[in-house]
Protein backbone atom coordinates (compact mmCIF):
# COMPACT_ATOMS: atom_id res chain seq x y z
CA UNK A 1 0.00 0.00 0.00
CA UNK A 2 1.08 3.50 -0.26
CA UNK A 3 0.78 4.46 3.47
CA UNK A 4 -1.34 7.18 2.12
CA UNK A 5 -4.31 6.17 4.28
CA UNK A 6 -7.77 7.55 2.40
CA UNK A 7 -6.06 8.42 -0.84
CA UNK A 8 -8.51 8.27 -3.64
CA UNK A 9 -8.26 4.55 -5.98
CA UNK A 10 -8.83 6.78 -9.13
CA UNK A 11 -8.46 10.18 -10.03
CA UNK A 12 -8.19 11.79 -13.61
CA UNK A 13 -8.71 15.31 -14.24
CA UNK A 14 -9.46 17.13 -17.52
CA UNK A 15 -8.18 14.13 -19.80
CA UNK A 16 -8.76 14.56 -23.14
CA UNK A 17 -6.99 12.71 -26.32
CA UNK A 18 -7.53 12.47 -29.55
CA UNK A 19 -6.74 9.89 -32.72
CA UNK A 20 -6.07 12.71 -35.50
CA UNK A 21 -8.62 14.87 -35.81
CA UNK A 22 -11.33 12.90 -34.03
CA UNK A 23 -11.64 13.80 -30.24
CA UNK A 24 -12.24 11.13 -28.77
CA UNK A 25 -12.30 12.07 -25.09
CA UNK A 26 -12.80 15.90 -24.05
CA UNK A 27 -11.92 16.92 -20.69
CA UNK A 28 -12.84 13.67 -18.87
CA UNK A 29 -13.06 13.90 -15.07
CA UNK A 30 -13.24 10.91 -12.67
CA UNK A 31 -12.91 9.98 -8.93
CA UNK A 32 -13.27 6.56 -7.53
CA UNK A 33 -12.69 6.48 -3.76
CA UNK A 34 -10.79 3.42 -2.39
CA UNK A 35 -12.66 0.15 -2.33
CA UNK A 36 -15.60 1.58 -4.28
CA UNK A 37 -16.77 0.73 -7.61
CA UNK A 38 -17.02 3.34 -10.29
CA UNK A 39 -18.98 2.04 -13.42
CA UNK A 40 -18.42 4.18 -16.72
CA UNK A 41 -21.49 3.83 -18.64
CA UNK A 42 -22.07 4.55 -22.29
CA UNK A 43 -22.60 3.02 -26.05
CA UNK A 44 -20.36 1.77 -28.29
CA UNK A 45 -17.82 4.90 -29.73
CA UNK A 46 -18.66 6.83 -26.84
CA UNK A 47 -14.34 6.68 -25.44
CA UNK A 48 -14.97 3.76 -22.56
CA UNK A 49 -11.47 1.56 -23.52
CA UNK A 50 -9.75 4.42 -24.45
CA UNK A 51 -9.81 5.78 -21.01
CA UNK A 52 -9.48 2.71 -19.68
CA UNK A 53 -6.56 2.09 -21.78
CA UNK A 54 -4.91 5.58 -21.08
CA UNK A 55 -5.79 4.73 -17.08
CA UNK A 56 -4.08 1.79 -17.54
CA UNK A 57 -1.14 3.22 -18.98
CA UNK A 58 -1.33 1.55 -22.46
CA UNK A 59 -1.71 4.52 -24.29
CA UNK A 60 -0.69 8.39 -23.46
CA UNK A 61 -3.33 10.97 -23.06
CA UNK A 62 -2.73 14.61 -24.71
CA UNK A 63 -3.62 16.73 -21.81
CA UNK A 64 -4.89 16.25 -18.22
CA UNK A 65 -3.51 14.49 -14.89
CA UNK A 66 -4.33 11.10 -13.39
CA UNK A 67 -3.26 9.01 -10.30
CA UNK A 68 -3.69 5.39 -9.39
CA UNK A 69 -3.78 5.02 -5.48
CA UNK A 70 -1.21 8.33 -5.33
CA UNK A 71 1.17 7.07 -8.46
CA UNK A 72 1.11 9.65 -11.18
CA UNK A 73 0.19 7.59 -14.59
CA UNK A 74 2.31 9.85 -16.75
CA UNK A 75 5.56 10.13 -14.24
CA UNK A 76 5.29 6.67 -12.59
CA UNK A 77 3.88 4.19 -14.82
CA UNK A 78 5.50 1.06 -13.50
CA UNK A 79 4.26 2.30 -9.86
CA UNK A 80 0.39 2.48 -11.42
CA UNK A 81 1.26 -0.89 -12.98
CA UNK A 82 2.42 -2.69 -10.07
CA UNK A 83 -0.51 -1.78 -8.81
CA UNK A 84 -3.43 -2.55 -11.17
CA UNK A 85 -4.92 -5.01 -12.78
CA UNK A 86 -6.69 -4.43 -16.13
CA UNK A 87 -9.11 -7.45 -17.96
CA UNK A 88 -10.16 -5.63 -21.35
CA UNK A 89 -12.76 -6.78 -23.66
CA UNK A 90 -11.04 -9.23 -25.82
CA UNK A 91 -9.30 -12.01 -24.19
CA UNK A 92 -6.11 -11.61 -22.53
CA UNK A 93 -5.07 -15.44 -22.11
CA UNK A 94 -2.50 -17.65 -24.02
CA UNK A 95 -3.95 -20.16 -25.87
CA UNK A 96 -1.47 -22.19 -26.31
CA UNK A 97 -0.95 -22.64 -22.21
CA UNK A 98 -3.30 -24.52 -20.04
CA UNK A 99 -4.96 -22.54 -17.37
CA UNK A 100 -3.01 -23.51 -14.51
CA UNK A 101 0.65 -22.62 -16.99
CA UNK A 102 -0.64 -19.08 -17.69
CA UNK A 103 -1.59 -18.21 -14.03
CA UNK A 104 1.86 -19.03 -13.29
CA UNK A 105 3.07 -16.95 -16.06
CA UNK A 106 1.45 -14.15 -14.61
CA UNK A 107 2.96 -15.09 -11.43
CA UNK A 108 6.42 -15.23 -12.66
CA UNK A 109 6.20 -11.84 -13.87
CA UNK A 110 4.18 -10.36 -10.86
CA UNK A 111 7.81 -11.91 -9.28
CA UNK A 112 6.20 -13.79 -6.78
CA UNK A 113 8.23 -16.51 -6.30
CA UNK A 114 8.06 -20.21 -6.46
CA UNK A 115 6.36 -21.42 -3.83
CA UNK A 116 4.29 -17.77 -3.27
CA UNK A 117 3.30 -18.37 -7.10
CA UNK A 118 2.27 -21.75 -6.67
CA UNK A 119 -0.05 -21.40 -4.03
CA UNK A 120 -1.69 -18.19 -5.26
CA UNK A 121 -2.02 -19.90 -8.38
CA UNK A 122 -3.81 -23.25 -6.69
CA UNK A 123 -5.74 -20.60 -4.86
CA UNK A 124 -7.67 -19.19 -7.87
CA UNK A 125 -7.85 -21.47 -9.79
CA UNK A 126 -10.12 -23.12 -6.83
CA UNK A 127 -11.99 -19.41 -6.67
CA UNK A 128 -12.95 -19.35 -9.97
CA UNK A 129 -13.50 -23.21 -10.02
CA UNK A 130 -11.21 -23.73 -12.63
CA UNK A 131 -9.14 -26.67 -10.87
CA UNK A 132 -10.77 -29.14 -12.76
CA UNK A 133 -9.36 -27.88 -16.04
CA UNK A 134 -6.55 -26.55 -15.08
CA UNK A 135 -4.18 -28.53 -16.90
CA UNK A 136 -6.42 -28.54 -19.98
CA UNK A 137 -4.99 -26.35 -22.85
CA UNK A 138 -7.35 -23.28 -23.33
CA UNK A 139 -8.24 -24.55 -26.83
CA UNK A 140 -11.05 -26.77 -24.65
CA UNK A 141 -12.18 -24.08 -22.25
CA UNK A 142 -15.65 -22.58 -23.04
CA UNK A 143 -16.35 -18.64 -23.46
CA UNK A 144 -16.95 -18.47 -19.16
CA UNK A 145 -13.76 -20.15 -18.33
CA UNK A 146 -11.89 -18.19 -20.61
CA UNK A 147 -13.51 -14.69 -18.92
CA UNK A 148 -12.92 -16.29 -15.54
CA UNK A 149 -9.11 -17.40 -15.98
CA UNK A 150 -8.51 -13.71 -17.71
CA UNK A 151 -9.99 -12.14 -14.10
CA UNK A 152 -8.08 -14.77 -12.44
CA UNK A 153 -4.74 -13.92 -14.43
CA UNK A 154 -5.65 -10.24 -13.25
CA UNK A 155 -5.71 -11.14 -9.48
CA UNK A 156 -2.80 -13.27 -9.39
CA UNK A 157 -0.50 -9.76 -8.28
CA UNK A 158 -3.40 -9.08 -5.70
CA UNK A 159 -3.72 -5.18 -7.26
CA UNK A 160 -5.23 -2.52 -5.32
CA UNK A 161 -6.93 -1.29 -8.44
CA UNK A 162 -8.85 -3.19 -11.36
CA UNK A 163 -10.27 -2.23 -14.74
CA UNK A 164 -13.03 -4.31 -16.46
CA UNK A 165 -13.47 -3.22 -19.54
CA UNK A 166 -17.48 -4.67 -20.23
CA UNK A 167 -16.93 -7.74 -17.97
CA UNK A 168 -19.76 -8.95 -18.80
CA UNK A 169 -20.60 -8.27 -22.47
CA UNK A 170 -21.25 -11.97 -24.73
CA UNK A 171 -21.58 -13.99 -21.32
CA UNK A 172 -25.05 -15.98 -20.85
CA UNK A 173 -26.96 -14.50 -17.45
CA UNK A 174 -25.78 -17.43 -15.17
CA UNK A 175 -22.01 -16.66 -16.15
CA UNK A 176 -23.04 -12.77 -15.97
CA UNK A 177 -24.38 -13.20 -12.34
CA UNK A 178 -21.07 -15.19 -11.11
CA UNK A 179 -19.27 -12.04 -12.70
CA UNK A 180 -20.88 -9.47 -10.65
CA UNK A 181 -20.86 -11.47 -7.47
CA UNK A 182 -16.52 -11.94 -7.81
CA UNK A 183 -17.11 -7.91 -8.72
CA UNK A 184 -18.71 -6.98 -5.45
CA UNK A 185 -16.38 -9.51 -3.20
CA UNK A 186 -13.67 -8.02 -4.61
CA UNK A 187 -14.34 -4.25 -3.41
CA UNK A 188 -15.63 -5.94 -0.41
CA UNK A 189 -12.14 -6.49 -0.05
CA UNK A 190 -10.54 -3.06 -0.41
CA UNK A 191 -9.83 -2.80 -3.63
CA UNK A 192 -11.06 0.04 -6.33
CA UNK A 193 -12.60 -0.98 -9.16
CA UNK A 194 -13.47 0.94 -12.76
CA UNK A 195 -15.93 -0.96 -14.86
CA UNK A 196 -17.03 -0.04 -17.99
CA UNK A 197 -20.74 -0.91 -19.71
CA UNK A 198 -23.19 -0.83 -21.54
CA UNK A 199 -25.66 -1.93 -19.62
CA UNK A 200 -27.75 0.80 -16.88
CA UNK A 201 -28.97 -2.72 -15.16
CA UNK A 202 -25.21 -3.78 -14.54
CA UNK A 203 -24.21 -0.69 -13.98
CA UNK A 204 -27.24 0.04 -11.17
CA UNK A 205 -26.62 -3.53 -9.67
CA UNK A 206 -22.89 -2.97 -8.80
CA UNK A 207 -21.82 0.61 -8.50
CA UNK A 208 -21.34 2.93 -6.22
CA UNK A 209 -20.69 5.67 -8.56
CA UNK A 210 -21.67 6.14 -12.18
CA UNK A 211 -20.52 8.16 -14.77
CA UNK A 212 -22.15 8.46 -18.09
CA UNK A 213 -19.75 9.27 -21.04
CA UNK A 214 -21.21 10.47 -24.16
CA UNK A 215 -19.30 11.11 -27.03
CA UNK A 216 -15.86 11.87 -25.30
CA UNK A 217 -18.27 13.82 -22.78
CA UNK A 218 -19.42 12.87 -18.99
CA UNK A 219 -22.81 13.99 -19.75
CA UNK A 220 -23.81 13.00 -15.99
CA UNK A 221 -22.11 11.55 -12.88
CA UNK A 222 -23.10 10.60 -9.86
CA UNK A 223 -24.66 7.24 -7.44
CA UNK A 224 -27.20 5.34 -9.43
CA UNK A 225 -29.78 6.51 -7.05
CA UNK A 226 -29.40 10.12 -8.37
CA UNK A 227 -28.88 9.34 -11.80
CA UNK A 228 -32.17 7.12 -11.56
CA UNK A 229 -33.72 10.26 -9.93
CA UNK A 230 -33.16 12.17 -13.27
CA UNK A 231 -34.90 9.84 -15.77
CA UNK A 232 -38.81 9.32 -16.14
CA UNK A 233 -39.70 5.90 -14.33
CA UNK A 234 -40.71 2.90 -16.38
CA UNK A 235 -43.89 1.99 -17.97
CA UNK A 236 -46.42 0.19 -19.11
CA UNK A 237 -47.47 0.15 -22.56
CA UNK A 238 -51.54 -1.51 -23.12
CA UNK A 239 -52.71 -2.05 -26.54
CA UNK A 240 -56.15 -2.43 -27.37
CA UNK A 241 -58.65 -3.67 -29.87
CA UNK A 242 -60.09 -0.06 -30.71
CA UNK A 243 -60.05 3.56 -29.91
CA UNK A 244 -63.12 3.40 -28.49
CA UNK A 245 -61.70 1.00 -25.70
CA UNK A 246 -58.53 3.43 -25.61
CA UNK A 247 -60.20 6.33 -24.43
CA UNK A 248 -62.51 4.66 -22.09
CA UNK A 249 -59.18 3.40 -20.74
CA UNK A 250 -57.55 6.83 -20.66
CA UNK A 251 -60.07 7.86 -18.99
CA UNK A 252 -60.15 5.10 -16.27
CA UNK A 253 -56.15 6.43 -15.84
CA UNK A 254 -55.80 9.78 -15.87
CA UNK A 255 -51.47 9.58 -15.36
CA UNK A 256 -51.78 7.95 -18.94
CA UNK A 257 -50.99 9.26 -22.09
CA UNK A 258 -53.03 7.72 -25.29
CA UNK A 259 -51.08 7.03 -28.63
CA UNK A 260 -54.71 7.37 -31.01
CA UNK A 261 -52.90 5.91 -34.27
CA UNK A 262 -51.22 2.67 -32.45
CA UNK A 263 -54.06 2.28 -30.35
CA UNK A 264 -51.35 1.87 -27.39
CA UNK A 265 -52.29 3.63 -23.67
CA UNK A 266 -48.75 4.67 -21.79
CA UNK A 267 -49.47 4.30 -18.36
CA UNK A 268 -46.37 5.47 -16.02
CA UNK A 269 -45.31 2.29 -13.71
CA UNK A 270 -42.40 0.55 -11.95
CA UNK A 271 -43.43 -2.67 -13.44
CA UNK A 272 -43.98 -4.76 -10.14
CA UNK A 273 -46.74 -7.10 -10.07
CA UNK A 274 -48.80 -5.34 -7.45
CA UNK A 275 -49.13 -2.75 -9.39
CA UNK A 276 -49.69 -4.44 -13.05
CA UNK A 277 -52.32 -6.51 -10.76
CA UNK A 278 -54.37 -3.51 -9.22
CA UNK A 279 -54.21 -1.60 -12.68
CA UNK A 280 -55.62 -5.01 -14.41
CA UNK A 281 -58.33 -5.67 -11.49
CA UNK A 282 -59.63 -1.65 -12.80
CA UNK A 283 -59.38 -2.52 -16.08
CA UNK A 284 -61.10 -5.51 -15.80
CA UNK A 285 -63.81 -4.15 -13.52
CA UNK A 286 -64.62 -1.73 -16.24
CA UNK A 287 -65.07 -4.49 -18.48
CA UNK A 288 -61.88 -2.94 -20.76
CA UNK A 289 -60.48 -5.81 -22.81
CA UNK A 290 -56.57 -5.41 -22.85
CA UNK A 291 -55.51 -6.71 -25.84
CA UNK A 292 -51.44 -7.32 -24.48
CA UNK A 293 -49.39 -5.36 -22.49
CA UNK A 294 -45.62 -4.19 -22.31
CA UNK A 295 -43.28 -3.19 -20.00
CA UNK A 296 -40.84 -0.84 -19.96
CA UNK A 297 -38.13 -0.37 -17.58
CA UNK A 298 -35.56 2.28 -17.67
CA UNK A 299 -32.41 1.36 -19.71
CA UNK A 300 -29.29 3.38 -21.17
CA UNK A 301 -31.41 4.77 -23.70
CA UNK A 302 -33.52 6.66 -21.19
CA UNK A 303 -30.69 7.90 -19.33
CA UNK A 304 -29.67 9.30 -22.26
CA UNK A 305 -32.60 10.72 -23.24
CA UNK A 306 -32.47 12.36 -19.92
CA UNK A 307 -29.37 13.74 -19.69
CA UNK A 308 -28.55 14.88 -23.47
CA UNK A 309 -31.84 15.12 -24.43
CA UNK A 310 -31.27 13.22 -27.34
CA UNK A 311 -31.22 9.02 -27.75
CA UNK A 312 -28.37 6.65 -27.88
CA UNK A 313 -26.92 6.92 -31.37
CA UNK A 314 -25.00 3.78 -31.80
CA UNK A 315 -27.07 1.35 -30.05
CA UNK A 316 -25.48 -1.51 -28.63
CA UNK A 317 -26.97 -4.88 -28.60
CA UNK A 318 -29.46 -5.12 -26.21
CA UNK A 319 -28.88 -6.70 -23.59
CA UNK A 320 -29.70 -10.38 -24.00
CA UNK A 321 -30.94 -10.97 -20.42
CA UNK A 322 -33.56 -9.72 -19.22
CA UNK A 323 -33.47 -6.12 -17.48
CA UNK A 324 -33.56 -6.50 -13.98
CA UNK A 325 -36.80 -5.04 -11.81
CA UNK A 326 -35.89 -1.50 -10.79
CA UNK A 327 -35.23 -1.36 -7.67
CA UNK B 1 16.12 -7.70 -7.09
CA UNK B 2 17.90 -5.00 -9.13
CA UNK B 3 16.50 -3.98 -12.21
CA UNK B 4 18.87 -6.04 -14.61
CA UNK B 5 17.78 -9.05 -12.27
CA UNK B 6 14.37 -8.40 -13.03
CA UNK B 7 14.89 -8.56 -16.70
CA UNK B 8 16.81 -11.54 -16.87
CA UNK B 9 14.22 -12.94 -14.75
CA UNK B 10 11.60 -11.89 -17.02
CA UNK B 11 12.97 -12.65 -20.39
CA UNK B 12 13.66 -16.12 -19.23
CA UNK B 13 10.29 -16.01 -18.13
CA UNK B 14 9.14 -15.26 -21.42
CA UNK B 15 11.78 -17.31 -23.07
CA UNK B 16 10.34 -20.88 -21.64
CA UNK B 17 6.74 -19.37 -22.33
CA UNK B 18 8.30 -19.48 -26.14
CA UNK B 19 9.68 -22.42 -25.73
CA UNK B 20 6.22 -24.03 -24.75
CA UNK B 21 4.88 -22.61 -27.39
CA UNK B 22 6.76 -24.40 -29.89
CA UNK B 23 6.14 -27.39 -28.49
CA UNK B 24 2.08 -27.04 -29.02
CA UNK B 25 2.30 -26.01 -32.10
CA UNK B 26 4.80 -28.62 -33.10
CA UNK B 27 2.98 -28.41 -36.90
CA UNK B 28 4.81 -25.27 -37.49
CA UNK B 29 8.11 -26.31 -35.70
CA UNK B 30 8.39 -29.82 -37.78
CA UNK B 31 7.70 -27.90 -41.02
CA UNK B 32 10.34 -25.27 -40.41
CA UNK B 33 12.90 -27.75 -38.97
CA UNK B 34 11.97 -30.07 -41.22
CA UNK B 35 12.02 -28.25 -45.06
CA UNK B 36 15.78 -27.74 -44.72
CA UNK B 37 16.13 -31.52 -44.42
CA UNK B 38 13.89 -32.37 -47.42
CA UNK B 39 15.61 -29.43 -49.46
CA UNK B 40 19.12 -31.08 -48.51
CA UNK B 41 17.88 -34.29 -50.08
CA UNK B 42 16.19 -32.41 -52.89
CA UNK B 43 19.49 -30.60 -53.73
CA UNK B 44 21.96 -33.86 -53.08
CA UNK B 45 20.21 -36.67 -54.96
CA UNK B 46 17.88 -34.82 -57.20
CA UNK B 47 20.40 -32.26 -58.71
CA UNK B 48 23.79 -32.46 -56.56
CA UNK B 49 25.03 -34.87 -59.61
CA UNK B 50 24.65 -31.88 -62.27
CA UNK B 51 25.49 -29.33 -59.76
CA UNK B 52 28.51 -31.13 -58.28
CA UNK B 53 30.07 -31.63 -61.88
CA UNK B 54 29.81 -27.72 -62.66
CA UNK B 55 32.18 -27.87 -59.58
CA UNK B 56 34.99 -29.05 -61.40
CA UNK B 57 36.57 -32.57 -63.88
CA UNK B 58 35.88 -35.59 -61.39
CA UNK B 59 33.60 -33.83 -58.86
CA UNK B 60 30.26 -35.57 -58.23
CA UNK B 61 27.18 -35.31 -55.83
CA UNK B 62 29.41 -35.81 -52.89
CA UNK B 63 31.50 -32.56 -53.71
CA UNK B 64 28.11 -30.26 -54.15
CA UNK B 65 27.06 -32.11 -50.61
CA UNK B 66 30.06 -30.26 -48.74
CA UNK B 67 29.43 -26.93 -51.12
CA UNK B 68 25.55 -26.71 -50.33
CA UNK B 69 25.27 -27.92 -46.59
CA UNK B 70 26.15 -24.20 -45.68
CA UNK B 71 23.57 -22.98 -47.88
CA UNK B 72 21.04 -25.44 -46.02
CA UNK B 73 22.46 -24.12 -42.71
CA UNK B 74 20.97 -20.63 -44.11
CA UNK B 75 17.86 -22.26 -45.28
CA UNK B 76 17.34 -23.24 -41.76
CA UNK B 77 18.14 -19.69 -40.69
CA UNK B 78 15.40 -18.06 -43.20
CA UNK B 79 12.92 -20.67 -42.59
CA UNK B 80 12.74 -20.53 -38.91
CA UNK B 81 12.82 -16.84 -38.72
CA UNK B 82 9.42 -17.48 -40.12
CA UNK B 83 8.32 -18.97 -37.63
CA UNK B 84 9.47 -16.05 -35.84
CA UNK B 85 7.53 -13.87 -37.23
CA UNK B 86 4.55 -15.61 -37.14
CA UNK B 87 4.48 -16.16 -33.24
CA UNK B 88 5.85 -12.58 -32.74
CA UNK B 89 2.29 -11.24 -34.68
CA UNK B 90 0.41 -13.85 -32.95
CA UNK B 91 1.44 -12.22 -29.91
CA UNK B 92 0.48 -8.67 -31.38
CA UNK B 93 -2.39 -9.53 -32.65
CA UNK B 94 -3.89 -11.33 -29.61
CA UNK B 95 -5.01 -9.51 -26.11
CA UNK B 96 -2.29 -11.14 -24.11
CA UNK B 97 0.27 -8.21 -24.88
CA UNK B 98 -2.10 -5.58 -23.41
CA UNK B 99 -2.00 -7.56 -20.33
CA UNK B 100 1.64 -7.62 -20.32
CA UNK B 101 2.08 -4.29 -21.10
CA UNK B 102 -0.21 -3.13 -18.36
CA UNK B 103 2.43 -5.14 -15.89
CA UNK B 104 5.29 -3.68 -14.00
CA UNK B 105 7.84 -6.21 -16.25
CA UNK B 106 11.23 -5.85 -18.29
CA UNK B 107 9.55 -3.90 -21.17
CA UNK B 108 11.57 -5.56 -24.11
CA UNK B 109 11.27 -8.95 -22.48
CA UNK B 110 8.41 -10.31 -24.45
CA UNK B 111 10.67 -9.14 -27.42
CA UNK B 112 13.53 -10.81 -25.62
CA UNK B 113 11.47 -14.55 -25.21
CA UNK B 114 11.10 -14.35 -28.88
CA UNK B 115 14.50 -13.99 -30.05
CA UNK B 116 16.45 -16.54 -28.09
CA UNK B 117 13.47 -19.40 -28.49
CA UNK B 118 14.13 -18.82 -32.29
CA UNK B 119 17.59 -18.83 -31.60
CA UNK B 120 17.82 -22.40 -29.82
CA UNK B 121 15.34 -23.43 -32.42
CA UNK B 122 17.77 -22.54 -35.20
CA UNK B 123 20.50 -24.25 -32.93
CA UNK B 124 18.74 -27.50 -32.87
CA UNK B 125 17.57 -27.37 -36.30
CA UNK B 126 21.81 -26.88 -37.71
CA UNK B 127 22.39 -29.83 -35.52
CA UNK B 128 19.91 -31.78 -36.87
CA UNK B 129 20.89 -30.63 -40.63
CA UNK B 130 24.64 -31.42 -39.77
CA UNK B 131 23.93 -34.65 -38.33
CA UNK B 132 21.84 -35.65 -41.58
CA UNK B 133 24.44 -34.32 -43.88
CA UNK B 134 27.30 -36.26 -41.86
CA UNK B 135 24.97 -39.83 -42.49
CA UNK B 136 24.60 -38.48 -46.13
CA UNK B 137 28.96 -38.71 -46.39
CA UNK B 138 29.45 -34.97 -45.98
CA UNK B 139 33.00 -34.61 -45.26
CA UNK B 140 34.81 -31.36 -43.38
CA UNK B 141 38.19 -30.93 -42.44
CA UNK B 142 37.71 -28.19 -40.16
CA UNK B 143 39.27 -28.28 -36.78
CA UNK B 144 37.09 -27.54 -33.24
CA UNK B 145 38.28 -23.95 -33.75
CA UNK B 146 36.86 -23.79 -37.28
CA UNK B 147 33.10 -25.42 -36.36
CA UNK B 148 33.67 -22.60 -33.48
CA UNK B 149 33.70 -20.08 -35.70
CA UNK B 150 30.84 -20.39 -38.30
CA UNK B 151 29.07 -21.63 -35.53
CA UNK B 152 29.98 -18.01 -34.41
CA UNK B 153 29.09 -16.51 -37.58
CA UNK B 154 25.58 -18.39 -37.86
CA UNK B 155 24.87 -17.18 -34.71
CA UNK B 156 25.50 -13.42 -35.51
CA UNK B 157 23.81 -13.79 -38.46
CA UNK B 158 20.79 -15.73 -36.95
CA UNK B 159 19.93 -12.65 -34.21
CA UNK B 160 20.64 -10.41 -37.22
CA UNK B 161 17.67 -12.50 -38.75
CA UNK B 162 15.82 -13.48 -36.01
CA UNK B 163 15.00 -9.52 -35.08
CA UNK B 164 14.58 -8.17 -38.78
CA UNK B 165 11.31 -11.45 -38.64
CA UNK B 166 10.61 -9.79 -34.91
CA UNK B 167 10.79 -6.24 -36.55
CA UNK B 168 8.38 -8.00 -39.93
CA UNK B 169 6.16 -9.44 -37.43
CA UNK B 170 5.85 -6.32 -35.11
CA UNK B 171 4.60 -4.39 -38.54
CA UNK B 172 2.46 -7.07 -40.04
CA UNK B 173 -1.59 -6.05 -39.61
CA UNK B 174 -2.03 -9.56 -39.34
CA UNK B 175 -0.44 -13.36 -38.81
CA UNK B 176 -0.68 -13.69 -42.61
CA UNK B 177 1.17 -11.06 -43.24
CA UNK B 178 3.87 -12.07 -41.20
CA UNK B 179 3.83 -15.43 -42.38
CA UNK B 180 4.35 -14.19 -45.61
CA UNK B 181 7.08 -11.43 -45.63
CA UNK B 182 10.19 -13.57 -44.18
CA UNK B 183 10.08 -15.56 -47.29
CA UNK B 184 12.02 -12.54 -49.49
CA UNK B 185 14.99 -14.29 -47.41
CA UNK B 186 14.51 -17.47 -48.63
CA UNK B 187 14.15 -15.99 -52.64
CA UNK B 188 17.43 -13.58 -51.40
CA UNK B 189 19.19 -16.70 -50.10
CA UNK B 190 18.93 -18.17 -53.35
CA UNK B 191 20.37 -15.15 -54.94
CA UNK B 192 23.46 -15.87 -53.26
CA UNK B 193 26.45 -18.39 -53.71
CA UNK B 194 24.26 -20.84 -50.99
CA UNK B 195 23.70 -22.90 -53.68
CA UNK B 196 25.88 -22.20 -56.65
CA UNK B 197 29.12 -20.23 -57.17
CA UNK B 198 28.27 -16.50 -58.02
CA UNK B 199 30.35 -16.54 -61.04
CA UNK B 200 28.02 -18.62 -62.90
CA UNK B 201 25.47 -16.32 -62.69
CA UNK B 202 25.19 -13.75 -66.01
CA UNK B 203 26.91 -10.26 -64.83
CA UNK B 204 24.36 -7.95 -63.12
CA UNK B 205 22.08 -11.07 -61.24
CA UNK B 206 26.46 -11.65 -60.40
CA UNK B 207 26.93 -8.31 -59.11
CA UNK B 208 23.67 -8.15 -56.86
CA UNK B 209 24.73 -11.50 -55.46
CA UNK B 210 28.08 -10.65 -54.54
CA UNK B 211 26.75 -8.01 -52.37
CA UNK B 212 24.06 -8.81 -50.23
CA UNK B 213 24.34 -10.44 -47.26
CA UNK B 214 23.53 -14.37 -47.42
CA UNK B 215 26.79 -14.64 -49.73
CA UNK B 216 29.64 -14.05 -47.19
CA UNK B 217 27.72 -15.51 -44.40
CA UNK B 218 27.83 -18.65 -46.62
CA UNK B 219 31.19 -18.33 -48.35
CA UNK B 220 32.91 -17.17 -44.72
CA UNK B 221 31.03 -20.51 -43.12
CA UNK B 222 31.84 -22.77 -46.22
CA UNK B 223 35.66 -22.32 -46.82
CA UNK B 224 36.10 -22.53 -42.22
CA UNK B 225 34.17 -26.14 -42.91
CA UNK B 226 36.54 -26.95 -45.87
CA UNK B 227 39.56 -25.65 -43.81
CA UNK B 228 39.85 -23.13 -46.67
CA UNK B 229 40.91 -19.39 -46.28
CA UNK B 230 37.82 -16.91 -45.52
CA UNK B 231 39.74 -13.71 -46.01
CA UNK B 232 37.27 -10.67 -46.38
CA UNK B 233 34.07 -12.62 -47.12
CA UNK B 234 34.25 -13.19 -42.74
CA UNK B 235 34.62 -9.25 -42.03
CA UNK B 236 31.93 -8.95 -44.69
CA UNK B 237 29.57 -11.23 -42.76
CA UNK B 238 30.56 -10.06 -39.29
CA UNK B 239 29.76 -6.31 -40.82
CA UNK B 240 26.36 -6.81 -42.26
CA UNK B 241 25.56 -8.95 -39.46
CA UNK B 242 26.27 -6.25 -36.75
CA UNK B 243 24.65 -3.70 -39.07
CA UNK B 244 21.69 -5.44 -39.71
CA UNK B 245 21.38 -6.39 -35.81
CA UNK B 246 21.56 -2.66 -34.81
CA UNK B 247 19.40 -1.60 -37.46
CA UNK B 248 16.63 -4.23 -37.24
CA UNK B 249 16.68 -4.48 -33.61
CA UNK B 250 16.25 -0.14 -33.17
CA UNK B 251 13.45 -0.73 -35.82
CA UNK B 252 11.35 -3.71 -34.10
CA UNK B 253 11.48 -1.49 -30.58
CA UNK B 254 10.27 1.93 -31.70
CA UNK B 255 7.40 -0.48 -33.88
CA UNK B 256 7.05 -2.05 -30.24
CA UNK B 257 6.71 1.05 -28.31
CA UNK B 258 4.66 2.35 -31.14
CA UNK B 259 2.33 0.19 -30.73
CA UNK B 260 -0.96 0.11 -29.23
CA UNK B 261 -1.12 4.49 -29.33
CA UNK B 262 -3.29 3.90 -32.23
CA UNK B 263 -7.41 4.35 -32.24
CA UNK B 264 -8.92 0.46 -30.76
CA UNK B 265 -11.03 -0.66 -32.93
Amino acid sequence: MTGRPNTPGIVARDVCKSFGSHLVLDQVSLTADEGSILALLGPNGAGKTTMVRILSTLIGADSGSMQIAGHDVVSDPDGVRALIGVTGQFSAVDNLLTGAENLRLIADLRHLGRHAGQQRVAELLKQFDLADAADKLLSTYSGGMRRRLDLAMTLVGEPRVIFLDEPTTGLDPRSRLTMWEIVRQLAAAGVTILLTTQYLDEADQLADRIAVLDQGRIVAQGSPAELKSRIPGGHVRLHFAGPDLLGSAAGLLPAAAPDQDQLVLQVPDDGTVDSLRKMLDELHAARIDVERLSIHTPDLDDVFFAVTGSHVTDHPDRDPTPQGAPR
Amino acid sequence: MTTLAYTLSDSRVMLRRNLKHQLRYPSLTVMLVGMPIVLLLLFVYVFGGQLGAGLGAHLGRHAYLDYVVPGLLLITLASAVQGTSIMVAMDMTGGIIDRFRTMAIARASVLTGHVLGSLIQILVGFGVLIGVAFGLGFHSSAGILQWLAALGILVLFALALIWLAVALGLAAKSVETASNSPMILILLLFFSSGFVATATMPAGLRQFAEYQPFTPVADTVRGLLSGAAVGDHAIAAIAWSVGLIVVAYLWAISLYNRRGATEPK
